[in-house]
């Protein structure tokens, strides 16, 4: 049994659970006996599964985290959302075209914006979501592809959103826009996709594929890393 | 400058007493003002606004949040994740205040193309001219889009609907109502021989210009009158023809114009 000290009280879903100070959310649920299927996926901050919705004990505001990242607080409350109902738009991304008015067309929601600010509050990524949002409204494409980029989806704007916005739909839609219309294709990339398909890297596939796990192991952890 | 970072002001001043959400767009765009004269891009915190309901929203707001200290708690615990809170600072003005501040002679100066010949009905609405203390000028005797439209060389026409309203939006739910509405101020412009009306707020143009169609159909005896901002106007006087987006009027002004040999 560890000290007291280290420990804090959480409640997952009503239910009251000690566990140990430090962990994340997600990592606390799984001390306290869940066994994680929905709600979990990269454990790592970059697949938006793990939205989760929580209060700390006597404070009135209602907070949002990834549970992956999130530490645990004494006092939290906690539920996760794993899923957020949202109804997907469909447009053929061939068809429609990066018009002034395309946000308003298929999100017409969107001028119901009162720049509340709460999605902004909600986003774990620490987006300017309301700013990409009214930036929609004015139709700045390139805007709301440079304020949204970091966004991975997790659904937590939507979910708190008073204005019932889907705010991760609309800054998708600007990406998809904007990479196919206003970016265009990456020379880079149509270059590599021929390289690939010519057979360029085959050989040293199949070098790899047959390489034991220790060398395999070495390779992966002495290799080059550019950012 | 455009500011760097600004959301829709609302377009409506709530004046629910218990509405503070709605004041919350207008509050946040006038922090960002004095965050624009604190990034150093600007000098003094004063937005112009070109359209009539921002002028509108952000002003009221603006008068709200300096003098109704228990709204201005709520909205600074609403808007606890910016920079700071909203000093209050911010002076909100329209481009026609600018104008005049300018000085009359001094656009008179720019004018390459005057307006000669054209009659103009200059219209306020509502929002450029009430409530009293918060318009462009005084509600029941306006002057300064005439003295706008005068020193660009137009020939002004005074009609007494200058400051009725166009219906605004009930143009939504009760079209007809509007339209009617916008109707009877159109009318009264061709009657007392306006060639165009000048105007400033895009929910007018919407009713008074885009609508003619229904208007048309309503009112057999309608024949139609182009409308345009008064910012086309000056571009049009200062000969910046491109800049005038005549294009986008809808009755086109532009065969009008080449009557009157101000268009090419």
């Amino acid at each position: 049994m560890e000290k007291e000290g280290k420990m804090v009280t959480i409640y997952v879903m009503g239910k009251k659970h000690r566990v140990p100070a430090g962990l994340t959310i997600m990592k606390a649920m799984e001390y306290a006996g869940y066994q994680l299927r929905r709600g979990v996926g990269c454990r790592g901050g970059f697949c938006g599964a793990c939205a989760t919705l929580y209060r700390v004990k006597g404070s009135y505001k209602l907070q949002a985290a990834l549970a992956c990242q999130k530490v645990v607080e004494d006092g939290m409350y906690i539920v996760q959302i794993p899923f957020t109902p949202a109804e997907k738009k469909l447009y053929d991304i061939e068809k429609i075209r990066p018009t002034p008015n395309v946000f308003v067309e298929h999100f017409p929601e969107i001028t119901r914006c009162l720049s509340c600010n709460t999605c902004t509050k909600a986003c774990p990524q620490d987006l300017m979501v309301m700013d990409y949002v009214q930036a929609a409204l004015r139709g700045d494409i390139e805007k709301v592809v440079e304020l949204s980029f970091d966004c991975i989806a997790c659904g937590l704007c939507a979910i708190r959103c008073p204005a019932e916005i889907v705010p991760y739909q609309v800054a998708q839609l600007a990406r998809r826009l904007y990479s196919k219309y206003i970016l265009g294709l990456s020379e880079e990339v149509e270059k590599r996709v021929a390289e690939v398909e010519e057979g360029k890297f085959d050989e040293e596939l199949e070098q790899l594929k047959r390489l034991p796990p220790e060398e395999l192991r070495k390779r992966y952890e002495s290799r080059e890393i550019r950012v | 400058m455009e500011l760097p970072r600004w959301n829709c002001c609302g377009t409506v001043h709530a004046l629910a007493k218990d509405d503070v959400m709605h004041h919350l767009a207008p509050v946040r765009v006038l922090l960002r003002v004095e965050e624009t004269v604190e990034a150093g891009l600007v000098d003094e915190p004063r937005v112009v606004t070109l359209c009539a309901m921002c002028y509108n929203t952000l002003k009221r707001a603006n008068h709200l949040y300096r003098n109704d200290s228990d709204k201005r708690r709520v909205i600074e615990s609403i808007m606890e994740k910016e920079s700071r809170p909203y000093g209050g600072k911010a002076e909100v003005i329209h481009l026609l205040e600018l104008l005049k501040e300018l000085g009359w002679e001094k656009v008179a100066k720019r004018v390459e193309k005057p307006l000669e010949g054209l009659k103009i009905a200059p219209y306020y609405g509502c929002l450029l001219l009430r409530p009293r203390g918060f318009g462009v000028d005084d509600p029941e005797e306006p002057r300064i889009m005439e003295n706008l439209l005068e020193a660009l060389g137009a020939e002004v026409v005074d009609i007494p609907f200058k400051s009725r309203c166009c219906g605004a939006y009930h143009t939504v739910f009760m079209k007809e109502e509007a339209a009617e509405l916008s109707y009877k101020i159109l009318r009264q412009a061709s009657e007392m021989g306006a060639d165009v009306v000048a105007l400033s707020c895009p929910l007018c143009m919407f009713n008074m210009a885009d609508r003619q169609g229904l208007i048309g159909r309503l009112f057999r005896d309608f024949k139609g009158i182009p409308v345009l901002y008064f910012t086309q106007l000056m571009a049009l006087a200062f000969g910046l023809e491109e800049e005038a987006h005549l294009d986008e009027n809808n009755p086109d002004p532009r065969p009008l114009l080449r009557e009157r040999g101000l268009w090419r």
